[in-house]
């Protein structure tokens, strides 16, 4: 990871929801479980989550419906107060914000595509993409200049002046995801924003998103609950449970060594060939003889190779470094599918 | 039931339901009537004392004038009635009819008012809505009433704005602040239940007599719905596009302006509807403090028994009511639509234009031809004699004349009086505790306490006798209205076809501004106290007809099903699966029942009771601030009883039903 201060930082945050939060957390016993806090007539949305989301990354989180990823991220931007704990957003502690640099915040640094929309109804899809910008103050010649070019940029095209209600699903959830693109912001809050898409939108969409964080190093934190997604976006993955936090690493890593479980169980489905690069399966200590591998390949793209050789250990090439070997026998095992 | 106490240890104190206790209590009440009929209850659990009584009205006076001389109240409520308010009533006088005052303006012709009506019509709601604006300012002109209209008109085009800012106000500031809705709540549904003539006198002594104390009472009158609407619809805003707004950094004011506000739309125009349709009535209304208008004309009128002529003003005002209602209702539903891209500027406002168009060439168009800017009353349409000839000879019939006066005979002499004197002869005491066994039996302790309260701060006016007259009569009236209400109801629910029809009726007999009801109470029973029954019932009888089939047509379709299924009779399935499942929402429409019916009782003064309603009607001729208001007080308070009592056993059985 880079050495630069992180974007967002944040340790053991609480978001409990009930009467009084604030007083039951600090009298609750440590150690108390999700379903102690239930027992006690409240819901633990986040429990005691500490994480870091570095500049220019793309943090996925991923969990069962209602694990608390929503709440985790209306935490980061402060739309919920939080419970307990500290989170910091370039270095300011935004429960200490005031509201107008609260204001300045949203206005300046961040933005959020919201899982059901979050549409105004009445305005028009020109208007609402114009929104942030209006309440910047910007004019209204400029804002619709910039909200024509994102409405055209998610393909919505010649219906600027139709009302959400007038549009389908996935069009809707284009005009959140223009709407957040408007602004550019640095800091990119996505709460499942593909969900409502067709594969090839998506798949269009994706791309956008990959090349703006790596144009322009934007930090973005994206829900989803699709897999394949997730691996191609994902700097890392965090996967969280009843409002915890069971693993956050990169995705090799996840599925390589899990590290509770329930992140075994999640991850046991997915084609792992496709996952794992061969740095991961690399061992230092081991030495392999002949042509090198590449470090950045999957084992699934290696999976001829594999086949093929004959070597029980085939050496890593990481630029112009040799790292280490792989076991071919470890190699072939992640192919099939089997631990 | 509702029970005293949740959890009953053996060992402890043993509890009471609250319907035992009802019981007890009821059964101290019956053997207090008892011994009072054997003339051994002591005189003074019979009636309160004279000397025990304390003087409310003058203590009431006296902080009356301390408010309004000492705090210099009415200096400030007489300088806004003399200058703004007073300014704004005679523009839209001298817009509407010509009033000839300061500011001058020239009066608007008639055809000018209704082309434009027919347009806005259109916008809204095409040529059905079209023609019923149009032709509602037609008819008014054409019968010879528009003078009369425009009066009244002229009072609710600046009543229902004020009522509306006012209340969109005071609704923020309720949803904004906690303090604010509690402090307002409870205001509320006093108001809410309080008869007109207590906003009257006060606001002839702070605003002045006429169209300024009637605008002023009238904008009081029509607030509470906009504060509820406007909390209402701004607490369903949804989350998502709240956050959605704060995500894009709009400052409080920008969330408000831009968001909230345009999101709560749909109820905000419900309330701009109540409004409207609330200040028609009251403006009507105010003709007893001498206000000219429609409502004055149909006052008139009746008075002397012209029935042709009111038969006239009936309409008119209906007419007015249903198109108000109408239009504003349209608004609700019609939502913004697009216009593709490209559309020349003049396509996009085409209606403003052709609305001004037809509003400029009517204008001009009165300025030559004078039949266009006015009517006079030798040209006018009225048939108001020959109606009456018809109306009265009709009524000569022999079948017509014996069926009412036998209805008349018969309720009067063998229901209603005997009903209210027994009412008269129960001890105060005993009155109170059935009123309190019944509260606590419907709905729980907290209404008993309640009910225990209101009807012994009732008692302690010392106006007993005119409350327990004013509640024979809403009894009374409810329960004929529940006998005839309830069969149509369920009938009517039977069937889709009829129960559209049924119930557009009620709705449109909703609008209808409440001194309309008079009119047939007194056509068929002259100026009679049968009349005051009739009247209450018919207005009563609208919400239990109208809450009794929504009740019935909201049986969840699975119950009547496995009735069906399980081979239940028609009859069988009624009584035993849709009217227990009804019961809750028919509870709504009896409660809105008996609040129409003390409302209706107070204006049916009109017609000469002994309740007191009479008593209030008599201080609007004074400036008795204080009686005024005990006596709008006691008829509050038993309604608000009522009110409590019912909603709560409905929304306890609601639950209960899972509904
Ligand atoms: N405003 C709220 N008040 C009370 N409980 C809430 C609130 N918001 C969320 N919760 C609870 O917090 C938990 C986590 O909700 P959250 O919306 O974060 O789930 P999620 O992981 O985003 O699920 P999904 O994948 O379905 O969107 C849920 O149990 C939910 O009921
Ligand atoms: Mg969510």
């Amino acid at each position: 990871m880079t050495k630069e201060a992180p974007v967002i930082s944040c340790k053991n945050v609480w978001k409990i929801f009930g009467d009084n939060p604030e007083a039951y957390l600090k009298k609750m016993p440590a150690g108390h479980t999700f379903d102690d806090i239930r027992a006690d007539g409240y819901i633990a949305g986040v429990k005691d989550v500490s994480i870091e989301v570095a500049r220019g990354e793309m943090l996925v989180i991923m969990g069962l419906s209602g694990s608390g990823k929503s709440t985790l991220v209306r935490c980061f931007s402060r739309l919920h107060d939080i419970t307990g704990g500290t989170i910091e957003v370039e270095g300011q502690d935004v429960m200490a914000l005031s509201e107008k640099e609260l204001i300045d915040l949203r206005r300046n640094k961040m933005g959020m595509v919201f899982q059901s929309f979050g549409l105004l109804p009445h305005r028009t899809v020109l208007d609402n993409v114009a929104f942030p910008l209006e309440m910047r103050g910007q004019d209204r010649h400029t804002r619709r200049e910039r909200a024509l070019e994102v409405i055209k940029l998610v393909g919505l095209e010649g219906r600027e002046d139709y009302f959400p209600r007038e549009l389908s699903g996935g069009q809707q959830q284009r005009v959140g995801i223009a709407r957040s693109l408007a602004i550019e912001p640095d800091i990119w809050f996505l709460d499942e924003p593909f969900s409502a898409l067709d594969p090839l939108i998506r798949r269009e969409m994706q791309d956008e998103f990959l090349r703006l964080q790596e144009m322009l190093g934007k930090t973005i934190v994206f829900i989803t609950h699709d897999f394949d997604e997730a691996l191609r976006l994902a700097d890392r993955i965090a996967i969280m449970k009843d409002g915890a936090v069971e693993q956050c690493d990169t995705p090799d890593q996840i599925v390589m060594n899990p590290a509770t479980e329930y992140v075994r169980k999640f991850t046991e489905d997915i084609d792992k060939a496709r996952v794992v690069h061969a740095s991961i399966l690399a061992e230092a200590d081991a030495k392999g003889e002949g042509e090198p591998v590449a470090a950045a390949a999957t084992i699934h793209d290696l999976a001829g190779a594999l086949i093929a050789d004959a070597r029980d250990y085939i050496p890593v090439q990481d630029g112009d470094a040799i790292i280490g070997a792989l076991s071919r026998q470890k190699a072939l095992k992640v192919l099939v599918g089997a631990n | 039931m509702a029970v005293l106490s949740t959890n009953s240890v053996p060992g402890e104190p043993k509890q009471y339901s609250s319907t035992q206790v009802g019981t007890w209590l009821a059964l101290i009440a019956l053997i207090m009537t008892g011994l009072q009929y054997a003339g051994m209850l002591p005189a003074l659990l019979h009636r309160l004392p004279e000397n025990w009584i304390p003087p409310f009205a003058i203590w009431l006076d006296a902080a009356f004038n301390f408010i309004r001389t000492d705090l210099g109240l009415q200096k400030l409520t007489r300088w806004f009635a003399e200058g703004p308010l007073q300014f704004m009533l005679d523009t839209t006088a001298n817009l509407l009819y010509g009033k000839k005052r300061w500011p001058r303006f020239e009066q608007i012709p008639w055809s000018a008012i209704a082309a434009s009506a027919a347009v806005l019509g259109y916008y809204l709601g095409g040529w059905r809505l079209a023609a019923l604006a149009g032709g509602t300012f037609v008819w008014t002109a054409l019968i010879g009433q528009w003078k009369d209209a425009m009066e009244t008109m002229s009072v609710l085009v600046v009543a229902a704005p004020m009522a509306f800012i006012i209340g969109i106000g005071l609704g923020i500031a309720a949803w904004k602040y906690v303090w604010v809705d509690r402090a307002i709540k409870p205001i509320l549904s006093i108001l809410q239940t309080l008869p007109f003539f207590t906003y009257l006198l006060p606001a002839v002594i702070f605003f002045k007599v006429g169209p300024t104390a009637g605008a002023v009472a009238t904008i009081i009158y029509a607030i509470p719905p906009m504060i509820l609407m406007t909390t209402l619809g701004l607490k369903k805003v949804s989350p998502e596009v709240v956050e959605a707004g704060k995500m894009s950094g709009s400052t409080r004011w920008q969330m408000l302006r831009h968001v909230y506000i345009p999101a709560a739309r749909t109820e905000i125009l419900v309330g701009v509807n109540q409004v409207i349709m609330l200040c028609l009535a009251m403006v009507v209304l105010t003709a007893f403090i001498g206000m000219p208008g429609l409502g004055a004309k149909l006052l008139a009128m009746m008075g002397s028994f012209k029935l042709g002529r009111s038969f006239e003003i009936g309409v008119t005002i209906v007419l007015l009511a249903v198109t108000l209602d109408r239009l504003s209702k349209a608004w609700v539903v019609k939502l913004p639509e697009h216009h593709e891209k490209g559309t020349p500027w003049w396509k996009r406002h085409i209606y403003l234009l052709v609305g001004l168009a037809a509003f400029v060439f009517f204008t001009v168009l009165g300025q030559f031809v004078e039949w266009f800017a006015e009517i006079g009353r030798r040209q006018s349409f009225s048939q108001g004699k020959e109606i009456d000839t018809a109306i009265k000879s009709f009524l000569a019939f022999d079948i017509v004349k014996g069926t009412t006066e036998q209805i008349r005979y018969v309720l009067n002499v063998w229901v209603l009086n005997p009903f209210r004197d027994f009412l008269l002869s129960i001890p105060t005491f005993g009155f109170i505790l059935f009123v309190v066994a019944g509260a606590l039996a419907l709905g729980g302790k907290r209404s008993g306490i309640y009910a225990a309260i209101f009807f012994g701060l009732v008692a302690l006016t010392g106006w007993w006798d005119r409350s327990v007259i004013t509640l024979y009569s809403v009894i009374s009236a409810v329960t004929l209205a529940m006998i005839i209400g309830l069969p149509v109801g369920v009938f009517a629910s039977r069937s889709e076809a009829w129960s559209r029809r049924v119930l557009l009726i009620c709705d449109t007999a909703q609008t209808f501004p409440s001194f309309i009801y008079l009119i047939p109470a007194i056509m068929l029973f002259g100026i009679t106290a049968t009349s005051v029954v009739m009247s209450i019932l018919i207005f009563a009888m609208v919400p239990l007809v109208r809450y009794t089939i929504e009740g019935l047509r909201n049986v969840p379709p699975e119950m009547t099903e496995a009735a069906d299924m399980s081979g239940a009779t028609k009859m069988q399935k009624l009584w035993s699966v849709q009217l227990p499942l009804a019961l809750p929402t028919m509870a709504v429409g009896f409660n809105q029942a008996i609040m129409f019916a003390f409302f209706m009782v107070i204006i049916a003064a009109f017609i000469g009771t002994q309740d007191l309603g009479q008593e209030l009607q008599k201080t609007l001729a004074g400036t008795d601030l204080g009686k005024n208001f005990v006596l709008g007080i006691c008829v509050s308070l038993m309604a608000l009883t009522f009110d409590m009592a019912i909603m709560t056993w409905a929304e306890g059985k609601k639950r209960m039903l899972g509904l």
